[in-house]
């Protein structure tokens, strides 16, 4: 199928671009990397009359990290987050998940913030703005405002962003001193969406045998309607690491009731329960193992 | 038709500098199948999934059916043809599917030598399990497979032997 006809424009400047969205108002809409854009327009879903290509402007798709978080630039795309070395000691979930989107050729043109514009439950990047209680930056001929994870997200598919909003950047909260990150899900074949995800955060105190846990948040793919955190402390808090295994069904069993997983074609709601509940207490098990490279260490199968 | 929106495009295909006028909404690989006559690159599903449509922009392996013409503009994109000098000169990536006989009827071969030919620029010496995963974006309805893996380690000796004797 072809995309029904529309007016491309190719802006040069970020004003210009904001200009182009006022005038045309909700006749636009904004392309980025087009790894989703582009298929509900060929499959005709939607035929916006103007399409406002973002990806001649410039400055933005640097990637910054520091100690406060990771922010990537409305046109730093999934490969160039995922390769990006200050991004992964600041918050090793974004490589970790970054390579289960898709396939290279795919996260050769996808952007992190078109992810999360696009705001698909099934999709990595949402749920680890959400468990990391990220931000965006949303700018318009109007102004700018930062927006919460939080409130991001309104429904699936869905975002609380103005027809008239570019977002110009993300941040990803960093993983604290002593944070241990994981994530893992299982898909049908490689590449495909998630039938179950499961994005974790541990956090913990002491050192060697005398390590306890003092925290643990969980992020899902595919298993909730909005990416969320589920913060999971009162299941482990005081556990000594080397005896998580004991507390690790309490932590599936809260993620099973926890989420709100659906029947679709792919699988069945409780199949998919069933897997985030083996993949949460795998992730978590793995983590509190691995106590002796705290940050680096990366579990996903 | 006639009066749809177009736009005057400037680009590098194949290393050779290219200005065509596309309808908005056409897509880079139906750019380069119908007003090019690049016809090597191939269409299966256009929405991203077969992997048939695969070219290089700027050196990096993308999906042409996920891009329009238009936002090429400025940049370089690297086809199948490309990638060797046609059938009597066939290049690395295209003589190790000839040398592993890794096609038959040669519909998806396209998209994978252009994948390939990237993938072992940056990986040059993939294991099996490597080079499984290095094509696991391209779908294949013929060969099973297992010669096309093969055919990505051969590459990936050929492609630094062409590069020395060059
Ligand atoms: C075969 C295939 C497999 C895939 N598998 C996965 C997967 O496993 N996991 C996954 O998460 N995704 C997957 N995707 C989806 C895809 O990679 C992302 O959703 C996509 O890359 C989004 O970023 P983009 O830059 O391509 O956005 P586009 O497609 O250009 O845009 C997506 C949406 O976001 C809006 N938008 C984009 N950028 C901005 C901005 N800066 N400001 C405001 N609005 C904006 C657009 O208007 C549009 O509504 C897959 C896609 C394909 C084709
Ligand atoms: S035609 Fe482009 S991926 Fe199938
Ligand atoms: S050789 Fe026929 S589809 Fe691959």
């Amino acid at each position: 199928m072809k995309p029904a006809p529309f007016t491309l424009h190719r802006p040069r400047t970020l004003a210009a671009a904001l200009e182009l969205l006022a005038e045309l108002g909700p006749d636009a809409k904004v392309l980025a990397g087009g790894q989703s854009l582009v298929p509900v327009l060929n499959m005709r879903l939607a035929a916006p009359a103007h399409l406002v290509d973002i990806t001649a402007l410039p400055d933005v798709d640097r990637v910054e990290s520091s100690g406060a978080g990771v922010t990537v630039g409305a046109l730093a795309t999934h490969r160039a987050v995922e390769h990006d070395a200050g991004a992964h000691e600041h918050q090793p979930l974004l490589r970790q998940a970054l390579t289960h989107v898709a396939h290279p050729a795919i996260r050769n043109r996808g952007t992190v913030v078109g992810s999360l514009a696009h705001a698909d439950p099934n999709g990595e990047m949402p749920m680890i703005l959400a468990l990391t209680e990220g931000h965006v930056r949303a700018v318009s001929s109007r102004g700018e405002r930062e927006i919460p994870a939080a409130e991001l997200f309104v429904g699936p598919l869905e975002t609380c962003l103005e027809p008239d909003e570019i977002l110009v950047s993300a941040t990803f909260g960093a993983a604290g001193a002593g944070a241990r990150t994981g994530f893992d899900e299982l898909a049908r074949r490689s590449g495909d969406y998630a039938l179950a995800g499961v994005g974790m955060v541990l956090a913990t105190d002491g050192d060697g045998a005398a390590e306890t846990i003092t925290g643990l948040s969980a992020g899902f793919v595919s298993v909730t309607d909005l990416p969320e955190r589920l913060v999971l402390d009162e299941h482990v808090a005081g556990t000594p690491t080397a005896e998580a295994r004991e507390v690790a069904e309490a932590v599936a069993a809260a993620v099973r009731e926890h989420i709100d997983p659906i029947d679709d074609i792919h699988a069945t709601a409780d199949y998919r329960r069933h897997l985030a509940g083996v993949i949460a207490r795998r992730t978590f098990t793995r983590l509190a193992r691995t106590n002796d490279r705290p940050r680096t260490q990366e579990a996903h199968a | 038709m006639s009066s749809e929106p177009t736009s005057t495009v400037r680009l590098s295909v194949n290393g050779v500098d290219r200005t065509v006028d596309v309808p908005d909404r056409q897509l880079l690989s139906d750019a380069l199948r119908h007003t090019l006559g690049l016809t090597g690159t191939h269409v299966g599903c256009e929405h991203g999934v077969c992997g048939a449509c695969t070219v290089q922009l700027d050196g990096r392996p993308v999906r042409s059916c996920l891009m329009f013409a238009a936002s090429a503009e400025g940049h370089e994109i690297t086809t199948v043809e490309g990638l060797g000098n046609g059938p009597d000169d066939p290049g690395p990536v295209q003589q190790a599917f000839i040398d592993c006989h890794g096609l038959q009827c040669g519909f998806c071969t396209p998209g994978f030598v252009t994948t390939i030919d990237a993938y072992v620029r940056e990986n040059p010496d993939p294991s099996e399990e490597e080079a499984r995963e290095a094509i696991s974006g391209n779908l294949c309805r013929c060969t099973g497979y297992q010669n096309i893996v093969r055919s990505v380690c051969r590459a990936a000796e050929l492609v630094p032997e062409r590069e020395e004797d060059a």
